[in-house]
């Protein structure tokens, strides 16, 4: 027998107490739980929590971006940066003196690697949790380029991108496309719980709040 | 593995080990309970995960069939074992033909209940774990002792030995003049596993859960080596127990607040990694999910038991257990310590062995990891099921099939569990911590009748109530502090 046959022969033999015209629907599941907190401001909230878990939040408006975005690069002395596919033109033009590197399936991760940043755009942020949502749409690249490189800006339109929980963030996204959740830097806090920042993900993430 | 007692005695001899677990879990419980202050609606959401979880198990076969049909069409490959053996034949096969010798670990206690990588290794092929926690834990020659942090037993200054003395065996060595630094020794794992994951083709990983509507993989972690090896090889090979499986997308908007809080204590872990399938140029190009029972359908069985497969591993029950805090994690014996482990393992393994046999009774019943647990599983109730079958026998499911077991008398089995409860007895802090919250939490407990063992017993008698005040505590206050001890 194969361990598909042989797997669902021992569930089913173990379910002989669930009565045989019994469906899932007939199990009730309360779902009286909040769909949110509401937050009274959620950009607000989600800039705080953000700085909770050791991101560094920046604001500006839709004007001031590019010269934010190449301010931030100047200071970490980045000389290359990825570009993600479809990432809004304007967003780098201010960036003189780096070098751009486009997301493209031929890069190797060791490519990346000597990368120093990556500028993406996001697909929702949640404010209650400070967690940014990428899902590789225009402007986030595949999911390995907010990976490899050291410094990851990460630029979230307010207050459109900007949900307040979880259930929020679940009912905008598709979940046949690759998602990766982001909350803070990279962190461990396996040796004696001291929380340490930069393991293997970007040591820094640099949240831009653009007011639109 | 020597039963619980015999385990649990080194451990409390170890003034290192209990100082370290002691700090650690007080630590996390604390942090814990103000995470979960925050949520107002935490009741309601334990309530909905429990739920959820409850409508699954009674229609795994449903769930599991569908959540099949969702990763095939995208793109992925389902293999299904029924056991251990099985489980690490279909890895070994799938590694083995992709040519490579090498693949790179994210944390997985399955991988470690089934003992992959030591098959693997017999294979030829060599399994490197990634989690910081889990490479302290390999690089030694040890094993994990907790869920979420299995190297809480060792400090800083021991992580630095094991760095310093046996990084180059498996790599590139530690940096000259390592520290015992925490960030140090973080960045000396950055190094070591640096080129590991730049260079790695096959990836294996668990999952915590999976969609049975849309096929959807979740994984969650804080360091980004889980994103590493989920996205930058070529395969991509997880192995995940059968019961992980959620019916929908929106049932990820209960667990995804319910497991951050319960476990790390912090809103949401700082990455969460979910695909479906494989995507075009985007992470591996072949998916395979290798679908384990190895007991767990044997737990299913048991109406009582089956509740602990509710559990999302998120380790709040190992956190507040008096008797996990003194005994340390090793002493259960298997890859889920803790009140967990003591309900899981004797279900999964069946309760023949001395040690599996003795779990049941490492504990002090205080009902503790009932109230933390996320997913509401009553582990007292099942803990007095499980003895109940240790000492009474009757009939079982083992791998698939109902047998009857003999009541344990005069059986080393009872032997063991005997010594467990008299371990638990001899150690008045465990006892103590037990009592308090019994008396605090007294309103839960039955009125007139004991679950289990203990029910025909109070069929012609009424059971004491439990006193308002354990008798420490009164004699402590009534007789002035520090003479009753
Ligand atoms: S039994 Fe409950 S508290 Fe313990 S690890 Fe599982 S989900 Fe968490």
């Amino acid at each position: 027998m194969s361990g598909r046959e042989e797997v669902l022969r021992r569930v089913r033999r173990a379910l002989a107490d669930v009565p045989a015209g019994e469906t899932p629907a007939d199990v009730p599941v309360p779902r009286d739980y909040l769909r949110g907190h509401s937050p009274a401001d959620p950009v607000e909230t989600l800039a705080e929590r953000l700085m909770d878990y050791r991101a560094v939040v920046r604001r500006t408006d839709g004007a001031g971006l590019p010269a934010l975005i190449a301010r931030l690069l100047a200071a970490r002395g980045t000389r290359t940066v990825v570009v993600p596919a479809g990432l809004p033109a304007g967003w780098l033009s201010a960036a003189d003196g780096v070098e751009r590197v486009p997301d493209s399936a031929g890069q190797t991760p060791h490519d990346l690697d000597a990368v120093d940043s990556v500028v993406t755009g996001c697909a929702v942020a949640i404010a209650e949790t400070g967690t940014i949502v990428l899902d590789g749409g225009p402007g986030q690249g595949r999911r390995r380029v907010t990976l490899v490189p050291d410094h990851h800006v990460c630029v979230v339109r307010v207050p459109d991108q900007v949900v307040g929980s979880v259930p929020g963030a679940l009912e905008r996204l598709v979940p046949s496309r690759p998602l990766t959740w982001i909350s803070g830097p990279s962190a461990t806090s396996d040796i004696e719980l001291s929380r340490v920042e930069g393991v293997h993900g970007p040591r820094t993430l640099e949240v831009i709040l653009v007011s639109m | 593995m020597p039963a619980f007692p015999v385990a649990a005695a080194e451990a409390v001899g170890d003034a290192r080990l209990r100082g370290n677990l002691r700090h650690a879990t007080h630590t996390i419980r604390d942090k814990r309970a103000r995470a979960v202050a925050e949520l107002p609606d935490w009741p309601e959401l334990r309530a909905a995960g429990a739920a959820v979880k409850d409508r699954t198990l009674r229609h795994l076969d449903h769930y599991l069939e569908r959540l099949e049909r969702a990763v095939t069409a995208a793109g992925g490959h389902v293999h299904w074992a029924a056991d251990a053996a099985e489980a690490n034949r279909i890895v070994t096969a799938l590694v083995l033909a992709t040519g490579e010798r090498e693949v790179v670990k994210v944390k997985s206690m399955v991988t470690q209940e089934i003992g992959l990588n030591a098959a693997l290794a017999e294979a030829g092929i060599r399994a490197d774990e990634t989690d910081l926690a889990e490479l302290i834990v390999q690089l030694g020659d040890d094993l994990p002792s907790h869920i979420l942090v299995p190297a809480i037993h060792r400090n800083r200054g021991e992580i630095r030995d094991i760095f310093r003395d046996r990084m180059a065996d498996r790599g590139r060595p530690a940096p000259e003049g390592l520290t015992d630094d925490p960030a140090d020794l973080a960045e000396a794992a950055r190094l070591h596993l640096r080129r590991k994951f730049l260079d790695a083709k096959v990836g294996v990983s668990g999952a915590n859960f999976m969609v049975a509507e849309t096929g959807t993989m979740v994984v969650v972690e804080s360091e980004g080596n889980g994103r590493m090896c989920l996205t930058l090889p070529e395969t991509l090979i997880s192995v995940v127990g059968i019961e992980k499986v959620v019916p929908t997308w929106r049932d990820l908007e209960i667990f995804l607040q319910l497991l951050p809080r319960s476990s790390t204590a912090e809103r949401m872990n700082p990455y969460t990694s979910m695909w479906t399938g494989t995507t075009d140029e985007d992470g591996p190009r072949a998916f395979h999910l290798v679908l384990l029972d190895n007991g767990r359908s044997d737990a299913l069985a048991d109406t009582v038991g089956r509740q602990a497969l509710r559990c999302i591993r998120c380790s709040a029950c190992l956190n507040v257990c008096p008797v996990y805090e003194r005994a340390g994690g090793h002493a259960y014996g298997s890859a889920y310590p803790g009140p967990i482990g003591a309900i899981l393992t004797p279900q999964l393994r069946g309760v023949t062995s001395e040690l599996d046999a003795s779990l049941p009774y490492a504990s002090s019943l205080c009902g503790a990891c009932y109230e933390v647990c996320p997913v509401a599983i009553d582990i007292p109730e099942v803990l007095v099921h499980l003895r109940e079958r240790v000492v009474r026998g009757g009939e079982v499911t083992v791998r698939g099939t109902r047998t009857v077991i003999r009541p344990a008398g005069g059986h080393a089995a009872e032997r063991a569990a005997m010594r467990a409860a008299r371990w638990v007895f001899d150690h008045p802090g465990v006892l103590r911590a037990g009592q308090r919250l019994a008396a605090r939490t007294r309103r839960l407990a039955p009125r007139r009748r004991l679950p289990g063992p203990g029910r025909a017993w109070t069929d012609t008698r009424d059971l004491p109530p439990v006193p308002a005040e354990p008798f420490r505590d009164w004699w402590r206050r009534s007789r002035g502090e520090g003479s009753g001890r």
